[in-house]
């Protein structure tokens, strides 16, 4: 599986490099600016070096809440990548049904986030709430103001209500990428519908799975306005995650400096992760196939 | 047998699915002090009010238009650039090309709040404040990269044969491309075009940084339901219940090209 070399080719990608980096590289110089200076007031900043990034890598509040990150991001990889590979395989291949599952599975896709915070908010109150008394009549004790436990029950419920639907999309229309040839051959070997699946829909679904995985990895990892309006990081600090952590130290304190500092440590821990993903899932496949 | 119980967990999984939105649809029909001071399975106090204020209200109404015109710019802008930059990296080496291709998903990859700053600046120095075509552009950072990455994913999942057998049948490369290519796939076009208009849709942070009035999105007004009283939970779930249709209507559209295969061999 050679590519053709060719370096003509960059052609073809120059307009998407010139419109990405039109808004990307200023806007990331600016905030590695910010991160070596101490911002006194408007023209008024001095040259402070590696002090800012010292300083927050030392702050355990923040370790705290990268942890929270690590353990939400793990939970909510863990539900909704098999979750949603399985919807995708149960989806009706023709009929009303497909319009009908496309655009239901769209629909939470769609509400704004702070606004999804807000209707869980209520959703799951125990007073007012569908959710909330459903599970209080039922005789569990249930209150994500309160309790710890609930609150992250309550965020990891939403996030796979909320994104669930991204993996199966992105999953059935990677099925329904598979030419029908290969199912005929899969026939005529007499192979199980597992063999089918693991030898065939798994491997030729690798790309879209692996960018379904990649955007599910980075956007829970950096979920911010869900959980900020749902539990606003409490109770206490159980649900501070370190993206809940990062605004509170630049908008709540003004402190632009350290605020960029964390901002660029976080960005390189999800790159980092992302890339090693992206590295094990390219052998994978290439495994595959051999 | 088996294919009966496959349909009923899904929609068993639909219906679960559905439970919040029925909420927010429910709460949408009430008033805000209906909606905090009792639990109701159904309406009982049926209230049009809080639909009849965004759709009369300008300020409201308008949100939704501004939205939908810098969201159709930046998924246009989006298809027609990713397109051809995933072909070249599904199907070309060059130099720095896989530097390059991850290079553009680590757009995707830092926290948001601390680039607001930066980002009005740099849009007030080009004058761009307050226009649609600047939030168009500043959400290709995120958008770009996605449609580039789904894109490549299903065009290397169709073999290069076809691609050399249409090249020594005589095809120039832009009538191959359009006419052959891109109706291979149609599933993952479709895919794209959808989740390029939902991510954009739904983002806030810039959308509001680099607006003041004109170009003001829905998700920005939407904020406002949060006053001194508390928040309007009535009709930010009538705002919220609104804000699905445009979306809903995209996927009816693309649904074809998502959902039908193809076969091999037609060249």
């Amino acid at each position: 599986m050679d590519k053709w070399e060719n370096n003509k080719a960059w052609f073809l990608v120059m307009p998407v490099c010139a419109f990405v980096a039109f808004s990307a590289i200023i806007p990331l110089m600016t905030v590695v600016n910010y991160s070596v200076q101490d911002i006194i007031g408007p023209g008024a900043h001095v040259f402070v070096g590696t002090d800012w990034f010292n300083k927050v890598l030392h702050d355990y509040r923040l370790h705290d809440a990268l942890w929270r990150q690590f353990l939400f991001s793990g939970l909510v990889l863990l539900i909704e990548m098999p979750l949603g590979i399985l919807i995708a395989l149960a989806m009706p291949k023709r009929g009303w049904g497909v319009p009908f599952s496309l655009v239901t599975l769209a629909l939470p896709l769609l509400i704004p986030w702070n606004t999804i915070g807000t209707i869980w908010f209520i959703f799951t109150r125990p007073d007012i709430g569908l959710f909330g008394s459903a599970i209080n009549s039922l005789g569990v004790a249930f209150d994500h103001t309160r309790r710890p436990l609930d609150a992250w029950a309550t965020l990891v419920l939403m996030e796979a209500w909320h994104w669930t639907p991204l993996v199966a999309l992105l999953a059935y229309a990677g099925l329904r990428a598979i030419p029908e040839v290969y199912y005929q051959a899969a026939k005529i070997d007499g192979a199980s519908p597992w063999a089918t699946f693991y030898y065939i829909q798994l491997p030729k679904m690798r790309g879209v799975l692996t960018i379904a995985l990649l955007l599910r990895f980075m956007d829970s990892f950096l979920i911010y306005a869900e959980p900020f309006v749902l539990t606003g990081g409490g109770p206490g600090n159980a649900t501070t995650f370190l993206s809940i952590y990062v605004v509170k130290l630049a908008l709540g304190q003004f402190d632009l400096g350290p605020a960029a500092a964390i901002s660029l440590i976080y960005f390189l821990i999800v790159l980092l992760l992302s890339f090693i993903f992206y590295q094990v899932l390219q052998r994978v496949g290439k495994g595959e196939k051999a | 047998m088996k294919g009966k119980k496959k349909t009923i967990a899904l929609v068993i999984y639909f219906g679960l699915l559905f439970l919040p939105i029925y909420w927010m649809i429910n709460m949408s029909l009430r008033t805000n002090a209906d909606i905090l001071a009792s639990f109701a399975l159904f309406p009982i106090d049926l209230t049009f009010a809080n639909y009849i204020k965004i759709f009369t209200d300008a300020s409201w109404y308008s949100g939704y238009i501004n939205s939908m015109i810098y969201v159709s710019i930046n998924t246009l802008i989006s298809l027609a650039t990713a397109l051809p930059a995933a072909y070249a990296f599904s199907r070309y080496q060059f130099m720095g090309d896989k530097h390059l291709f991850f290079w553009l998903l680590t757009n995707r990859m830092a926290p948001a709040a601390v680039f607001a700053l930066p980002f009005f600046q740099l849009y007030s120095a080009l004058h761009l404040i307050d226009t649609h075509i600047a939030v168009a552009l500043a959400h290709c950072l995120f958008n770009i990269p996605l449609a580039v990455w789904i894109l490549e994913g299903f065009m290397s999942g169709i073999p290069r044969e076809i691609d050399e057998t249409a090249f020594i049948d005589g095809y120039s490369f832009p009538r191959f491309f359009i006419t052959i290519f891109i109706p291979l796939i149609r599933a993952g076009v479709g895919v794209t075009a959808f989740f390029c208009f939902m991510f954009s849709w739904v983002e806030l942070l810039l959308a509001r940084t680099l607006t003041v009035t004109d170009a003001k999105p829905i998700v920005a007004t939407m904020t406002r339901t949060i006053s001194a009283t508390g928040l309007d939970y009535g009709l930010l779930a009538a705002a919220g219940v609104l804000t699905i249709v445009p979306g809903a209507l995209v996927i009816w559209f693309v649904r074809n090209y998502m959902a039908k295969g193809f076969a091999l061999g037609r060249v």
